[in-house]
């Protein structure tokens, strides 16, 4: 959130600036399986942002001290390429990067049946290439297709998602302008068959009220990109002539 | 669906189903009512219904819903046959890479031949492959090799093909009738290990063949091309 001034973001009809409706979500696409040298791998668009995500595993974890002896290990590396915003970006790990791979790791912990791989580590790589708000709820999607691509088990597939508030008014799926100058954003991991929550942060203030209609439309929009996931899933392993 | 389990490659699996069409399952989706059934490999029970935990083929037989993983790590199980690569040799043992999550460990012990304390690195060194049996597995993935057995050694010639683990019922075919098939075509010998590793030896030209085989099976294996290529080749050198 960097304030919200005196920018304007819904237009007089009610409707935002690229047109969208207040429960409208940015176009998805996913695709799994993208990356041959991974053991799984998916690649999701959402909007502007681009996130690529590679499995590796599960494999003994070193070094040892990050051992579990009764369940396997998640490690998470979230990076945003230098080129995926209009500033270049440091390359290397920093503060946000770091907190984005702990928080996706404890979310992937709670779907990946850890315990049957006790002493292992999973690896998982997520690269943003490009960003336009919402890169960790992107990133922690194509972590689950990739993870479901490498075979591991899980019991959902977790989506991420994101509701904000602009202009006192409770909005799906944030883009750039509106992250940036909006009043809050909930980003948010569902599991959609059991309807649990894996991960839920907020930056600036919600009523109780404008956070449930955000929840509302968060558990809509994670129905629909959970059907794009389990599609993308099927249009790589479907048989040939089903 | 009266397939059996591990069966052979989709379309045989499909044709015991009596017109059943082979189901695609992902994480977390409900596979149907748990009342009176078994919840087998890949499905967990919750809230009387069966969930299943991986990407795969359904499959149900004696009342047990199972799921055919597509992808998969090889696990190591008490009795697998591996091909195994040394990885690191100390004076009284061997760690092999079995292409599982664990290295393995083959103690002198249990070498087909007599060691002395120091003398490992004389019979084994790293990076010579070998065909080994799983002695014992625990819990934590502690995996003890054994090349005591008919038929295990020390792979000399050859070479060794990687699949992925899913693909070896596919490969073998029921009762080995496959990869007989793939031997008697080509003239070479082919040992299809448990974790994924195949070990092919003949001359060059079949061995290139029987390498094209098994990459069409990797390529396109989940799309039955596999057989197909199988057929073709029988053909070809049924013509010849």
């Amino acid at each position: 959130m960097g304030g919200y001034g005196d920018v304007k973001l819904l237009r007089d009809d009610g409707k935002r600036l690229d047109g969208r409706t207040v429960d409208e979500m940015r176009p998805v696409s996913i695709e799994a399986g993208v990356l041959p040298a991974a053991d799984g791998s998916a690649m999701v668009t959402h909007g502007l942002n681009v996130a690529v995500a590679a499995v590796y595993g599960p494999m003994e974890a070193h070094p040892r001290k990050i051992q579990r002896q009764d369940r396997a290990v998640i490690d998470v590396r979230y990076n945003m390429a230098p080129f995926s915003t209009g500033d270049r970006i440091r390359p290397g790990f920093n503060r946000r990067s770091r907190e984005i791979s702990k928080v996706t790791a404890e979310a992937l912990e709670s779907v990946v049946l850890v315990e049957r791989y006790p002493r292992s580590k999973i690896r998982v790589e997520i690269e943003i290439l490009a960003a336009e708000a919402g890169t960790r709820c992107v990133g922690i999607t194509a972590a689950a297709v990739a993870l479901a691509d490498a075979g591991i088990p899980m019991r959902d597939m977790i989506v991420g998602v994101a509701s904000g508030k602009i202009e006192d008014t409770v909005v799906l799926d944030l883009d750039k302008a509106e992250d940036n100058h909006g009043q809050a954003d909930l980003p948010v991991g569902i599991l959609p068959n059991t309807g649990e929550i894996a991960f839920l942060q907020m930056d600036g203030d919600l009523s109780i009220e404008e956070f449930n209609l955000a929840m509302e439309y968060n558990f809509k929009a994670a129905s629909e990109i959970h059907v794009l996931m389990v599609d993308a899933l099927k249009r790589r392993y479907e048989r040939g002539d089903n | 669906m009266g397939c059996p389990v591990g069966g052979t490659g989709e379309k045989r699996m499909s044709e015991g189903q009596v017109g059943a069409e082979q189901r695609l399952v992902t994480p977390g989706m409900v596979i149907g009512p748990s009342a009176g059934k078994h919840a087998g490999s890949g499905a967990i029970a919750q809230n009387e219904e069966f969930i299943a935990t991986r990407l795969g083929w359904l499959n149900e037989q004696n009342d047990v819903v199972s799921v055919r993983p597509i992808n998969s790590a090889y696990m190591p199980r008490s009795g697998d046959l591996i091909v195994g690569v040394v990885a690191e040799v100390r004076n009284n043992l061997w760690f092999f890479d079995v292409n599982g999550p664990f290295q393995a460990l083959l103690p002198m012990s249990l070498a087909p031949w007599k060691v002395e304390f120091g003398s490992t690195r004389q019979h084994l060194g790293i990076g010579d492959a070998a065909l080994a049996r799983v002695q014992e597995v625990d819990e934590a993935h502690n995996m003890v090799l054994t090349m005591k057995g008919i038929g295990l050694r020390r792979l000399n010639e050859g070479c060794v093909i990687a699949i992925p683990v899913n693909l070896i019922d596919t490969l073998r075919g029921d009762n080995n009738s496959r990869v007989s098939k793939i031997r008697d075509l080509t003239d070479c010998r082919i040992i299809v290990a448990d974790n994924g590793r195949v070990w092919v030896h003949g001359d060059a030209d079949n061995m290139f063949t029987v390498r094209g085989l098994i990459q069409t099976l990797v390529d396109e294996g989940h799309m039955n091309n596999f057989e197909d290529a199988v057929d073709a080749l029988e053909q070809q050198r049924g013509e010849n």
